[in-house]
């Protein structure tokens, strides 16, 4: 399918989030979309997927002009998006989510379409139970459920928005060998992202875009050095790591059991020191998850004792934790670690105020304005944080967390972060375990964690089955210990 | 930004007039259905709520519990509780008033025994309304169920008591308990239909919940758990504990309207001690948008709507249900408008 977008604009409010692009995307081939948080990448894709309308402007396919109204037309159209987190029902099996929207073949049976599904699975070499519950499946099976679908409907152009986010580096290999075979048989593939390696390794060309605008479009092979200049202008350079000699031990686990996640945590022991960052890594669901929740005290185990500066927090709640210098920030910002509707000067009150029995109002909104200001977050103490970008709202988390923290638990820190704001993250972080706190995180991606971490911990199935310093740690010996694979060297 | 002001003040507008034709235009249609000339009640509505001062006072005496019931039930929706319990916190209030007045008639000075009954009904008021919380945050039972539940006990042991123990002398009646004492009456001036201090306390409450929500823990800690509970938790509140609070902070003011019924309005306990302001404070609070500054005005409409239908019966064919009617659509209509508009905000 050969796709033209001419003048596209989408206004929300006062906000004009695609300025007049221009895109063209020949059939049969990979296209990338990149760009940095809030460049209007998922905006544009959300306009070609029917998801939202646009202000203004042109959209053709294979020469035509359409105009979508709703998600259904432009699937009739056959075009199918893949969005960042399966849109799919995990109380239902795998094969009552492929018949689901499904508008033809109503008279064919389960097992008509269970065959069908095989066929199609072997095909892309996924391996899919159809009677598994979905609910059992990893992101990346999803995901891969999720391409199927849209396939058997007809799809003959696949929008995938971020699909490695939060798959293995082995589900990644698969996904992106199927999308080569899609490509080759003349389906069309627009992929978006805000990972170089990613386009780099899969797509013929890419488009660039900044602040609603198309700044750059090149073939394949690319420049690392000159996508990045398109994306932010001048490149970023990675933060210092800390140099920070590992001290006493701070925080603790003996032999602690726990439920949650897909496989809980197994008799887990080990310890962390003063000042330490360590990246927990693993498929999701191996573990990290729980670990992180019950260094928290947002979980209690089951069996064993976590310790924190050797006392044992058997019995404590999370704010027994906290009043003891441990913070944690939840992955979903919104969801979790926010409070929407609320200000962000009535955050503060919450969070950095005496709780006195009237609320210090003025010492809150002083607060609120150093920190907006120390934060750099682009809001006045006035602002609802629902009317955040992502990014700020991650700053406005990060301006929450009291003075020198002793521990510092993160999910997922820079999730949906472009790599500026990513690397000013970790420059505060790291700068906080310069003064002696400990940061455990669980990243979304391998490289984060090879990036800022002194020591990687690798979970697998409940039990940590990798624990190394930084400089043993090489992506391949991480990746294989992920994958469950550990070697003796 | 004043530009802003301007439509929003525009759009407000906009959908008052939509809310206003919708509740109308269907409750027009109901009347003509009874085959009543609609103007002519709506007049005779008017004219029997606010046509003379004694009507306004009459109104003001039903205005006086809805207020009541109202600014207890702003806490419990700040905090995202449906307080569907309400209903049994007047009644509870008003037996506990009732109680004390029986026990304490005695006692001593009058004035100490009013009192004393108004403690005593904030504070069962307040423990039902406990009961309600602690089946929500200690047993899982949605508030819902466990407040609906507790109002059927609630109306069990008001029937019980008043053709039972608390039974007039000789016989049991649905027209209740025997009458007070005048000196146990709460106090009115001469040629006053309402007591003022009723009045008084009525505009203390708002004012002081008004306070209370904008410059108290007790406020913020509201809003942040209505609006996200985990996220609360995380910045260092107990929703639970914070839950129970705002359920016996509304139950306590449910207490007070039950027992201003029992000392200014009936002056004994009858079954329809409630007469329903409970549920209908639910009502008020919704139309209001949980906003404390439309409270008294959109409590003095509903007063004046019961008040006002209570000619309907006398003047023509109908039943004074219509106020109800009235209230039901205005309601509903608000919450489809709000829905409208919401969704017209997200389509832009």
């Amino acid at each position: 399918m050969h796709i033209q977008l001419k003048e596209i604009h989408k206004f929300y409010g006062p906000v004009h989030a695609n300025q007049g692009i221009n895109l063209t995307v020949d059939s049969g081939t990979i296209h990338g979309i990149l760009g940095e948080n809030g460049a209007g990448k998922s905006t544009l894709m959300k306009i070609l997927s029917g998801y939202i309308q646009k202000s203004g402007g042109e959209i053709l396919l294979d020469g035509r002009p359409v105009e979508f109204r709703n998600p259904a037309m432009a699937s009739r159209m056959g075009i199918g998006m893949l969005y960042q987190d399966p849109l799919d029902f995990p109380p239902l099996t795998v094969l009552e989510n492929f018949m689901l929207g499904q508008v033809h073949g109503t008279r064919l049976s389960a097992r008509d379409w269970a065959n069908k599904l095989k066929e199609l699975a072997e095909h892309f070499d996924f391996h899919l139970d159809p009677e598994a519950p979905l609910a059992a499946l990893t992101v990346g099976e999803r995901q891969q459920l999720e391409l199927l679908r849209l396939l058997s409907l007809g799809a003959r152009l696949l929008i995938l928005d971020e699909p490695t986010t939060g798959i293995s580096p082995v589900q990644k290999e698969v996904l992106f060998q199927a999308l080569r075979k899609l490509a080759r048989e003349g389906r069309t593939v627009l992929m978006v992202s805000h990972k170089i390696e990613d386009v780099e390794a899969l797509c013929n060309r890419v488009t660039i875009l900044r602040q609603g605008r198309v700044t750059g479009e090149m073939e394949a092979p690319f420049d690392p050095e000159t996508i990045l200049a398109h994306m932010f202008g001048t490149p970023p350079s990675p933060p210092p790591k800390c140099a920070k000699e590992a001290g006493d031990q701070v925080l603790a686990f003996r032999e602690v059991s726990a439920e949650g996640g897909r496989a809980g945590l197994n008799e887990c022991t080990v310890s962390f020191q003063r000042g330490q960052v360590v990246g927990l890594a693993g498929l999701e669901g191996s573990g990290q998850g729980v670990f992180l929740r019950l260094a928290a005290g947002l979980q209690k185990p089951l069996t064993g004792t976590v310790l924190l500066d050797g006392q044992d927090m058997r019995g404590a709640d999370h704010h027994e934790f906290k009043r003891r210098g441990v913070t944690f920030l939840p992955t979903a910002r919104l969801e979790e670690g926010l409070i929407p509707g609320l200000s962000i000067t009535e955050h503060f009150a919450l969070a950095a105020c005496r709780q006195t029995f009237l609320v210090p109002w003025l010492d809150a909104l002083k607060v609120a304005r150093t920190r907006v200001e120390h934060f750099k977050i682009r809001g006045t103490p006035e602002t609802s944080v629902e009317g955040l970008s992502g990014g700020n709202q991650q700053r406005l988390l990060l301006s929450l967390i009291p003075p020198s923290p002793k521990v510092l638990l993160l999910e997922q820190p820079t999730r949906g972060l472009d790599v500026e704001s990513a690397h000013w993250m970790w420059q505060h972080l790291l700068n906080l375990c310069d003064q002696g706190t400990t940061i455990l995180f669980s990243p979304a991606e391998l490289d984060e964690i090879l990036m800022v971490a002194d020591r990687v911990l690798v979970f697998f199935n409940g039990r940590i089955v990798l624990d190394v310093t930084a400089e043993e740690a090489d992506p391949d010996r991480i990746g294989s210990a992920i994958a469950g694979r550990v070697s003796d060297e | 930004m004043e530009r802003d002001k301007g439509t929003r003040a525009k759009s407000v507008l906009g959908q008052a007039a939509a809310i206003l034709a919708l509740a109308f235009s269907f409750t027009t249609v109901v009347v003509l259905l009874s085959g009543e000339p609609p103007w002519a009640a709506y007049r005779y509505i008017l004219e029997g709520s606010v046509g003379s001062w004694l009507k306004v006072a009459q109104v003001l005496k039903v205005w006086v519990p809805l207020v009541l019931c109202s600014c207890g039930l702003l806490y419990t929706f700040q905090i995202g509780l449906w307080n569907i319990g309400v209903e049994g916190q007047v009644i509870l209030g008003a037996i506990a008033a009732t109680a004390v007045l029986r026990w304490g008639a005695h006692w001593g000075s009058p004035t100490a025994v009013l009192l004393l009954s108004l403690l005593a009904a904030v504070g069962c008021g307040g423990l039902w309304a406990l009961a309600a919380g602690l089946l929500k945050t200690r047993g899982g039972v949605n508030e819902i169920f466990a407040g609906l539940g507790l109002n059927f006990v609630a109306v069990g042991v008001i029937l019980w008591l008043i053709f039972g123990p608390w039974k007039r002398p000789g016989i049991a009646s649905m027209s209740g308990t025997e009458p007070f004492a005048r000196e146990l009456w709460l106090p009115t001036l001469a040629g006053w239909r309402i007591s003022p201090y009723a009045l008084a306390a009525a505009v203390a409450v708002l004012a002081l919940t008004w306070w209370t929500l904008k410059y108290t823990r007790v406020g913020l800690a509201c809003r942040a758990i209505g609006r996200n509970p985990h996220a609360s938790y995380l910045l260092g509140l107990r929703p639970d504990r914070w839950m129970l609070i705002a359920m016996m902070l509304a139950g306590g003011l449910a207490g007070l309207a039950g027992a201003y019924q029992v000392v200014a309005v009936y002056h004994r306990l009858i079954p329809a001690i409630s007469s329903n302001y409970g549920y209908l404070s639910l009502l008020v609070v919704m139309l209001a948008n949980y906003r404390l500054v439309w409270i008294p005005f959109i409590a003095f409409f509903f007063a004046a709507l019961n008040v006002g239908s209570i000619q309907l019966p006398m003047m023509l064919q109908m039943d004074s249900s219509l106020a109800g009617v009235i209230q039901g659509s205005l309601v509903l209509a608000t919450l489809v408008v709000h829905g409208w508009a919401r969704k017209r905000e997200q389509a832009s």
